[in-house]
């Protein structure tokens, strides 16, 4: 298939990143170069996107930290970047609102794309012609077509798969909106599982096609919970994160028994509108 | 205080490629033997394999030993030591062990240096200990028939000693139960759990090479850079599936 025929792809992971790891990273790696093979897609940039402190989970550092860690984690990729918008807001933003967000941001920067360019090197390069449209500020831009605006899917884990069962944490209306308009790719050691869990959702189900089960066949448990309680024990975590990630831990004392602490017996934020209901 | 015994680690294997794993083997062996109370490490080093070995899809020594020296040029403990690779032969691991003791013996003097001043005190007649460093996978191939001399095994266990970490899939106590000889020098034996669960391996990173797939964050990124620029692992080097192993066991 011609590049011009694939759908153009971002690939987005929210998550805590309560430190970024070298996991994290993989599952970029892993679902590139998934999607390119299925010669459907091609991959063209994908952003981390830390939760906000609004999201209230136990032992969650500031994302002013979380943040750079990130940063300093993609430094040396070419096509993974670190957004802040979602950790920026004041309150806590659903992930289906993040994925929205990201698709408008899209849509509207394709506008001053002409069709064929690639793309190329990160967002905000100025392109020459850019001045030319100052001719046109006054008339309304032509609508990009639907097919040549690069389509945002949501990348993650197994764990967050499976945590869309868990009640109340997801609004039913918001897992039907990210498996529908957007789409899933999931990184699982445990495909069976998946498919089992996909297979008995109503909603998940109707729309298969649209989520991706990528199979990681080495384990690689290398989980932020794991780090945090490492660092507790004085244990290193060299080689299980980035070497400029252990180094900011360090020069900052990060996490800490204090640090872990964090919002203990505060309600996730998901949960909190539960609470304000009743 | 009571003075800890200075230990170096030594770690033998093929490192066809070095990767994350390996270097997280020294990173946990250490906080294992710092946590007992009673050993200081104060070196680690990766001796690659002679290409005399003959293992399957080993490429060039010269390349394997580039690889890792590239990947310890951030580690402020960790080095390469090429001697292993230079000799004329491929060389029983007990020999390495032997090389490398009386190197260490020879250069007393400045490994307190290397020390970094330390807060833990080092006695300054304390005689350094070298102990192998491996897998569990390694401690198992200690059973197979003919692969290591039983001379070498107890050389290694009673003079030495061997650090061993955990890997998915094999249970090294089973393993010291099974062995008399490896009964006998378990308190030389230092077993070690990571737990952070980890299947990567070396044969893992050739296939994924081979099938044209990211190694990224599998291993330091100077290392892919050394393995693209010299066209290594690729689909050419024909990657035919795992590999027998000729004499003693040694780690990927």
């Amino acid at each position: 298939m011609e590049n011009s025929e694939k759908t153009e792809v971002v690939l987005l992971a929210c998550g805590s990143f309560n430190p970024i790891t070298n996991m994290h990273l993989r599952l970029f790696e892993l679902a590139k170069d998934y999607m390119n093979e299925t010669g459907k897609y091609r991959v063209i940039k994908g952003i981390i996107s830390p939760v906000g402190d609004a999201y209230k989970k136990k032992g969650l550092i500031s994302a002013h930290h979380r943040v750079i860690m990130a940063e300093l984690a993609t430094k040396n990729s070419e096509w993974v970047e670190v957004d802040t918008w979602e950790s920026l807001q004041k309150e806590w933003v659903e992930t289906a609102k993040v994925l929205r967000h990201h698709q408008e941001k899209l849509e509207a920067g394709s506008c001053d794309h002409q069709q064929d360019s690639p793309m190329l090197g990160k967002p905000g390069q100025k392109r020459k012609w850019v001045e030319q449209r100052q001719d046109f500020s006054q008339k309304k831009l032509l609508e990009p077509k639907p097919k040549d605006v690069p389509k945002v899917k949501l990348l993650c884990g197994a764990d967050l798969l499976e945590s869309f069962a868990v009640p109340n944490l997801w609004k039913s209306e918001d897992i039907t909106q990210i498996v529908e308009d957007y789409g899933l790719i999931c990184i699982t050691r445990a495909g069976n599982d998946a498919q089992k869990f996909i297979y008995e959702s109503d909603a998940l189900w109707k729309h298969r096609n649209n989520i991706h089960l990528v199979n990681e066949w080495i384990t690689n448990d290398i989980s932020s919970t794991k780090i945090r309680r490492a660092l507790r024990r004085g244990q290193s975590i060299r080689y299980l994160v980035p070497d400029l990630v252990q180094e900011y831990i360090e020069k900052h004392d990060l996490y800490s028994c204090e640090s872990e602490e964090k919002n203990v017996g505060v309600i996730l934020a998901p949960l909190q509108s539960l609470i304000n209901q009743r | 205080m009571k003075s800890r015994i200075p230990v170096v680690l030594l770690a033998c294997g093929s490192f066809n490629p070095i990767t994350n794993m390996h270097l997280r083997l020294f990173e946990v062996a250490r906080d294992h033997l710092h946590q007992t109370g009673m050993y200081q490490v104060i070196g680690g080093i990766i001796s690659p394999v002679n290409d005399g070995y003959r293992k399957q899809d080993l490429v060039a020594a010269h390349h394997r030993v580039a690889m890792a020296r590239l990947a310890l040029q951030t580690s402020d403990w960790v080095q390469v030591d090429p001697w292993e690779s230079e000799q004329v032969q491929w060389m029983e691991t007990v020999k390495v062990l032997r090389h490398h003791h009386s190197e260490l013996l020879r250069s007393l003097p400045q490994t307190e240096g290397q020390d970094h001043g330390r807060a833990c005190s080092v006695a300054p007649t304390a005689v350094p200990e070298l102990k192998l460093l491996c897998g569990a996978d390694v401690l198992k191939t200690f059973q197979t028939p003919n692969l290591w001399k039983d001379a070498h095994i107890q050389e290694i266990v009673e003079k030495f000693g061997v650090v061993c970490v955990s890997r998915t899939g094999h249970n090294p106590k089973e393993y010291i139960s099974g062995s008399p000889i490896l009964r006998r020098y378990q308190h030389n034996i230092h077993l070690v759990r990571e737990p952070v669960q980890n299947e990567l391996s070396s044969t893992y990173i050739r296939r994924a090479l081979s099938q044209g797939h990211s190694v990224k964050y599998l291993l330091p990124d100077a290392v892919i850079s050394y393995i693209k620029d010299h066209n290594l692992y690729t689909r050419d080097s024909s990657w035919k599936g795992s590999s027998t192993q000729r004499n003693e066991g040694k780690t990927d």
